[in-house]
């Protein structure tokens, strides 16, 4: 078991590494002097000349690599063009934001389009599953920037149940907070739940196929059991891996959801950094949500043992 | 077993609402490309936010462009840059699959290495950070998002190549003394489409899907060329004056994604052998 875990870690880290060439030599395909990039272009020539200094310009491009990674190791981003604020804590009180967006988003998700596919699987083909699969293609079709935009519209405006504009930390103001989250965390887990469903549909159906159902059926467990107790098991470990690309893809995407309800989240911070040509904290942005995705990918692999004790051994 | 009765042909339902909501995409596209009811682009201040009515079917914006005209003149720009985008990743990726897959070795490796990692950039992330690069205008993205969803189609194809390549009838072109490329290109490449087919079809949906996020954050095909995306863009301030104006176009994508989906679905039942039931 701790080999299991030891070993997975190891093999994160070369993914890591790669992640973090990539972006860098994104940021470096950008034509001109990477100082002035850096800076923008009302830097002054004192203040272009020590940064050309620090980043080691004069050096190779593996030693330029090698002092930026050595700089993002200890937490320093460097500096955003617009704000002059330290990029890496800019990323952290935005990523709060965003992180509790997701995380409550695909929790529900899932909680509901589970239990919803397994069923669906275990009636295929009746009228729950015709509905299930329905709903679910449906839900998969609406962009979540519609349909945020839809309920913005009929919750916020026509009936004004919910806040319209703006975001309340449930940190500092828990009720008000919660309020400024229902339509966003509403509306990501509608055009999460129908991906999540379909998927647990699929694996339970390959599941359900196998001997050790009909064994289980033949024993003469009931329904419930050979669902719950032996299907699910099996049945949902393609859905675990389905959910943390899912965490990885909103956070890669939340911005149109964060824009619809003008909340300050990571994706508005990297889209904002893009409007400006604020590229140090594009770079900071872009290596964040890669190397989280890389670790979000770790926990769902370190987890599989849970449900599957063979993949550990 | 306790299945009851199919109450409706799945399989062939989705394939006929998919196809026809896929063919009035294609209309639209092409009817907007030739003739449009209003100029897509003419600003007429008297016809300010009018709604739905009989003089503009769907409405005008806040600069009295008509919304009709628009969604008809976006069609356009959505499909044109769906094709494009996916043929090129199809074409790149399938090339590099196909030549990766069969020749092994270091290239396949190194080929593999980079792949794996440009996918572990979630999402439309690494199409982002390569806008920031490039700049935000029609070709930037078609460069953008041919280039972030090239990975996907290398592994699917790299994978049906690796197991074709165990395949009898593999070996026995190679016995028969057929060079490896010949192999390649007439035993090898056919038996890929397939698969290709089904995910080209998923993967014209998801940059429908990319294309209309990135307009809607304002770093798609930059105003005033009407763009699905860019109308929701426009609407979002207007949203309790004039709600016509975020719902047609939201509309248009989600009846064309669900089209593409139920497409996508039908293709799978039919020509994935996982799928036979």
């Amino acid at each position: 078991m701790l080999r299991f875990v030891l070993v997975r870690i190891a093999s994160a880290l070369p993914t890591l590494f790669l992640v973090s060439v990539t972006v860098f030599v994104l940021i470096r395909l950008m034509p001109g002097d990477p100082a002035l990039i850096m800076l923008g272009d009302l830097a002054d020539d004192r203040s272009l000349a020590d940064l050309r200094a620090a980043m080691g310009l004069d050096e190779p491009l593996p030693a330029q690599f090698l002092i930026w990674l050595g700089n993002v190791a200890e937490g320093d981003f460097g500096r955003s063009i617009s704000t002059n604020e330290p990029v890496f804590g800019l990323i952290l009180a935005r990523f709060a934001v965003s992180a509790t967006i997701v995380l409550a988003a695909v929790a529900l998700a899932a909680v509901v389009a589970v239990p919803a596919g397994m069923l669906a699987a275990w009636r295929q083909d009746g009228a729950l599953d015709f509905a299930v699969v329905g709903g679910a293609t449906l839900l998969l079709s609406v962009p979540s920037f519609w349909l945020g935009l839809l309920m913005l519209l009929l919750f916020g405006l026509k009936l004004g149940w919910l806040p319209v504009i703006g975001y309340v930390s449930p940190g500092q103001e828990l009720e008000r907070g919660l309020l400024y989250l229902v339509m966003p965390v509403a509306t990501l887990v509608l055009t999460e739940v129908g991906v999540i469903a379909r998927m647990a549909r699929a694996s339970t159906l390959e599941v359900l196929r196998l001997d050790y159902i009909t064994h289980a059926r033949a024993k003469g467990l009931s329904e419930g059991a050979v669902l719950w107790r032996h299907a699910f098991r099996n049945a949902f470990a393609p859905t675990w891996t389905l959910i943390g690309v899912i965490l990885g893809n909103l956070l890669g995407g939340i911005a149109v959801v964060e824009t619809v309800f003008t909340i300050p989240g990571l994706g508005r911070l990297l889209v904002d950094a893009i409007y400006a040509r604020d590229y140090p904290v594009i770079q900071g942005c872009l290596l964040f949500i890669a190397a989280l995705y890389v670790v979000i990918n770790l926990v769902v692999d370190l987890c599989y043992p849970l449900f599957d004790p063979t993949v550990a051994a | 077993m306790t299945t009851t009765a199919v109450p409706f042909r799945l399989p062939r339902a989705n394939a006929l609402v998919g196809g026809l909501l896929v063919g009035i995409l294609a209309l639209a596209a092409i009817v907007g490309l030739l003739w449009t009811p209003y100029d897509p682009l003419a600003i007429d201040f008297r016809a300010r936010l009018a709604p739905p009515g009989p003089a503009h079917w769907l409405g005008t914006d806040d600069f009295g462009r008509d919304v009709l005209s628009r969604l008809l003149a976006g069609a356009w720009t959505s499909a044109s840059i769906g094709v494009v985008t996916t043929a090129a990743a199809v074409a790149v990726g399938t090339l590099v699959g196909i030549l990766t897959g069969f020749l092994r070795g270091w290239v396949d490796r190194v080929v593999m290495a980079v792949n794996d990692t440009l996918l572990s950039f979630p999402g439309i992330l690494f199409a982002l950070g390569l806008l920031a690069v490039l700049g935000a205008n029609k070709w930037g993205i078609i460069l953008a998002l041919s280039l972030a969803y090239v990975p996907t189609v290398v592994r699917v194809v790299r994978a049906t190549v690796l197991s074709l390549r165990e395949r009898d009838f593999v070996a026995a072109s190679r016995i028969c003394g057929n060079s490896a490329l010949y192999t390649m290109a007439r035993h090898v490449a056919p038996n890929c489409i397939a698969p290709l087919i089904i995910l080209a079809t998923v993967m014209f949906g998801w940059i429908i899907l990319a294309e209309s996020a990135l307009s809607f954050l304002g770093l798609g095909v930059p105003p005033p060329a009407p763009t699905w995306g860019n109308m929701l863009a426009g609407s979002r301030p207007l949203i309790a004056q004039a709600p016509w104006l975020g719902i047609f176009p939201g509309l248009a994508i989600a009846l064309t994604l669900l089209g593409i989906n139920l497409l996508g679905d039908a293709l799978r039942d039919r020509l994935d052998p996982r799928m036979a039931r």
